[in-house]
């Protein structure tokens, strides 16, 4: 039997899935159902000083959809909790000592200055949480009133802050990154560099999600203007999961344990980003997407995985993957794949064909001997996975490694050694 | 008697999609290269393009996707056995045995079209020249419309009081209600350019010789006006009907219940007419209705979802029996003598065994011929229809033909309606050439 159990700086939680700071963790009443579904812990939505801000009194999401209307991404333009802070205080406590084997980290935002800071985290250990969470991260409205990414996009200012938190409270203390920046290491060696105890991202991107060509107004319309707001959901993660990798490899922050946010939605999406680095995850558009049901799915997917994989706790995988994260040049340019097509799993829909021919290396048949069929021409083939990418059939087309023998493509001998940009004839760079 | 089964009749076998249900269902579509579906209809409708733009919400875009190449797309998405043409092949079937609901996302979009009541289309310059159109069926009107497209001025002569061909007169009420042929008629006809002159029959009104005198080509699209005899001298009788005349008697019936079948009814024959009058005769409160046909039941010319549509309707499928006599009494018949049948060296012969099957009237559904009239003209025959290229030319320079009464004839609407649309591109690069 695998082991969910995760402990997070000390926090400990029956498993690594908690809810991120957001809608779901606003209220007692959510954050108790939470529970009762059985989530490993929360973080609470950002508490901030009073008067409590107010939020739009319209549309606050917006989305983007495949074509069968699954969510595939979901912008917002709410801002912290709306609620007086002792409200937030009052239940945090309560919540906390009703269940104390879940995480129970309070996410702040205040204003950047050291007596404002040094007041409210004082507020939330009285509470009996287990960490903070520093947003620095929302793109949307309180960035406008210097917080949020206002912070998350000024180095100095995620250290300044990160030492008072340290300073004035014993918690352990997470910092949430905005993705909005050029360069993820930089905040997070700031974070590194002011003491905290770890990173979680990413936070929302700043998204502007449709246009209603109606009225011409931008989505979430209020009263027939739109601001941007802050992007989530499943289309995000790739973009998550690579600033995961660049932390989780960079020298500088390499021991800096990591909280997994970014359109995590199956167990699977989980298992990826914790063996990139992240030691637990952070939910949030799921949740919101399907209710907190969906973590039936996630422990029982993340614990059959593990146990298939011979994983008996979370740290026997967490981070397993970083070490192959590499940069473009470091890769082997002597591997040779090639395309292959299961004939019996082929449905014949022909769309490899049309996508290698139109857009790539007309690698593909369309007929063979006259019949409709579609195989691989090796000479043609680079090997780069578009047919794949297209295939509406799971593992119909594979691409295959050749170990020996000639490229086809290239009429060249396979090359069995490790070789990469650095060192070849082209690079004007290279030694050669 | 049935007054509840008698709202079927007035009743869409398929329910039009709802955006949601057309939005899923397009969904499924894979948009293959060179797809399947596209080749397996006889009007080469892009059928990933129109489903495609049914997705993307564009269903104006995707209705003249379908017009650009069978206007009768409302039509055909109806009546069309699209389990034998487009959703066969569909590489769906491959991947889970379901096809794309290819059929019904057509009249999604099509309905919506004709809706707005505008047609996507700008006629060409007017040419200055004058087509005879021969028969308002779906055909002629394929026919018509795309010439009128090009700029012709057309005259449509038909010999019913109705536009529409088979389509008003001969298919089963529940595949196109709320007066949907008509509509479509009136829809096509709306391009402008085209006069339909109606109770006009070749051989009577006019004739070919008149039509390639006063006119620049001439177009028959007239179907097959006769009848086939059984031998079974049933002219006698007043309850043995042609299938034909029994559907369109009920199409043209202000009041369906006032068209009386009986209790028990016969319908000889194995195609989709066979199947079309003996489901009626079911929704109009006949008992016991049996389609009976000499050949075995894979060899009956009406399509397996047809037969099946029979069957969950009450009507009994009786294979391998010939019609050898009538009985009658008073005036009446009361019941068919039927001969068995086999096959013995690929040829279909009554083993002499027999069976009387009883009944109250009888409908005949053994197929058609193209009418005397036209069999006298001096166009070539072949197999008894209107000899034709693959430009639908026949062996006169100035005239086409197109649809039943062509020897390349499918026994299909959309069939019909590509031999329409092929012969007038072939009229109009006639017509081009001669006057460049």
């Amino acid at each position: 039997m695998v082991d969910l159990s995760s402990n997070f700086l000390g926090i400990s939680s029956p498993n690594p899935f908690w809810l991120a700071s957001a809608p779901p963790t606003d209220k007692e009443t959510n954050v108790v159902r939470a529970f009762e579904a059985g989530w490993g812990g929360v973080v609470w939505k950002t508490l901030g000083e009073d008067p409590n801000i107010v939020n739009v009194n319209g549309p606050r999401y917006g989305a983007i959809y495949s074509a069968d209307r699954t969510l595939m991404g979901l912008n917002n333009i709410e801002l912290i909790t709306d609620r007086p802070l002792q409200t937030n205080l009052d239940e945090i406590a309560r919540v906390k000592k009703d269940w104390p084997d879940r995480a129970m980290v309070v996410s702040l935002m205040v204003p950047c200055e050291e007596s404002n800071w040094k007041n409210i985290v004082k507020k939330v250990e009285d509470t009996g949480a287990d960490g903070l969470e520093l947003n620095f991260g929302c793109p949307h409205g309180m960035s406008e009133r210097g917080m949020g990414a206002a912070v998350g996009q000024v180095p100095e200012y995620i250290q300044m802050v990160t030492a008072w938190c340290k300073q004035y409270s014993s918690l352990p203390v997470i910092v949430k990154l905005t993705p909005n920046i050029t360069d993820i290491r930089m905040p997070a060696r700031a974070a590194n560099a002011g003491g905290a105890d770890a990173v979680s991202l990413i936070n929302t991107i700043s998204s502007i999600i449709s246009v209603n060509l109606d009225t011409m107004s931008p989505e979430p319309s209020i009263d027939g203007w739109g601001s941007h707001g802050g992007y989530c959901g499943p289309a995000v993660k790739p973009i998550a999961m690579n600033m995961v990798a660049e932390i989780a490899r960079d020298p500088e922050t390499a021991n800096l344990p990591i909280s997994g946010i970014g359109g995590i939605t199956t167990w699977r999406d989980a298992a990826e980003f914790m063996t990139l680095g992240a030691q637990n995850v952070q939910v949030c558009t799921a949740a919101m997407t399907y209710g907190f049901k969906i973590i039936d799915e996630l422990t029982t997917g993340l614990a059959n995985w593990m146990e298939s994989a011979g994983y008996n706790k979370l740290d026997d995988f967490v981070g397993k993957a970083t070490p192959n994260v590499k940069d473009w040049q470091n890769l082997n340019l002597n591997y040779i794949a090639k395309a292959k097509i299961d004939q019996d799993a082929c449905i014949s829909c022909g769309r490899c064909h049309v996508v290698c021919e139109d857009t790539s290396h007309q690698a593909i048949t369309s007929t063979v001997n006259g019949e409709r069929r579609f195989e691989v021409i090796d000479e043609e083939c680079v090997g780069c996975n578009l047919c794949v990418s297209v295939c509406p059939v799971d593992n119909c087309i594979t691409m295959e490694q050749q170990t020996s023998g000639v490229d086809a493509r290239t009429g060249k001998p396979i090359n069995p050694n490790y070789e990469n940009w650095t060192t070849h004839p082209n690079n004007p760079a290279s030694a050669g | 008697m049935g007054s509840g089964l008698i709202q079927k009749l007035s009743t869409d076998l398929h329910q039009p999609l709802s955006k949601h249900e057309a939005l899923v269902e397009s969904d499924r579509c894979y948009f293959c290269h060179d797809a399947p579906c596209v080749t397996a209809c006889p009007t080469g409708i892009d059928i990933p393009l129109f489903i495609r733009q049914i997705s993307t919400d564009n269903p104006l875009g995707s209705a003249k996707t379908i017009f650009d190449e069978n206007i009768f797309g409302g039509m055909c998405a109806r009546v069309c056995p699209t389990e034998t043409l487009c959703e066969q092949v569909c590489v769906r079937n491959t991947a889970e045995e379901r096809p794309v609901k290819i059929g019904e996302l057509q009249r999604y979009s099509t309905d919506q079209m004709m809706n707005t009541g505008k047609q996507p289309y700008t006629k060409a310059a007017p040419t200055n020249k004058h087509v005879a159109v021969v028969g308002a069926g779906p055909a002629g009107l394929s026919c018509a419309h795309r010439l009128a497209l090009h700029g012709h001025t057309v005259t449509v002569f038909d010999a019913l009081p109705k536009a529409g061909g088979l389509n008003e007169y001969g298919i089963a009420a529940y595949k196109t209600v709320d007066n949907f042929a008509q509509r479509e008629a009136d829809y096509i006809l709306s391009i402008g350019g085209i006069e339909v002159k109606h109770e006009q029959r070749l051989g009577d009104a006019f004739t070919l010789e008149s039509l390639k005198a006063d006119f620049d080509a001439v177009f028959v699209g007239i179907g097959l006006g006769d009848v086939n005899d059984a031998g079974l001298n049933a002219d006698q009788y007043k309850n043995v009907e042609n299938a034909v005349d029994f559907i369109a008697r009920l199409r043209q019936s202000q009041n369906p219940a006032d068209v009386s079948v009986g209790r028990r009814v016969i319908v000889i024959g194995g195609g989709m007419t066979a199947i079309d009058a003996a489901v009626q005769s079911k929704m109009l409160g006949a008992e016991d209705v049996s389609v009976i046909y000499r050949r075995a039941q894979s060899q009956m010319n009406a399509s397996t979802y047809e037969q099946e549509l029979a069957q969950t309707n009450g009507v009994l499928l009786k294979t391998q029996l010939q019609p050898k006599s009538l009985i009658a009494e008073s005036g009446l018949v009361t019941g068919v003598e039927f001969e068995y049948t086999e096959v013995q060296n690929n040829g279909l012969v009554g083993t002499g065994e027999t069976i009387t099957v009883a009944c109250d009237s009888v409908l005949m559904a053994i197929g058609q011929t193209l009418s005397e009239q036209a069999q006298q003209s001096e166009l070539e025959l072949a197999n008894g229809r209107i000899q034709v290229d693959e430009e639908q030319r026949s062996s006169d320079a100035k005239v086409w033909a197109g649809g039943d009464c062509a020897s390349n004839f499918e026994d299909l609407t959309v069939a019909a309606v590509q031999s329409g649309k092929l012969a007038a591109e072939s009229i109009h690069r006639a017509l081009s050439n001669k006057s460049a």
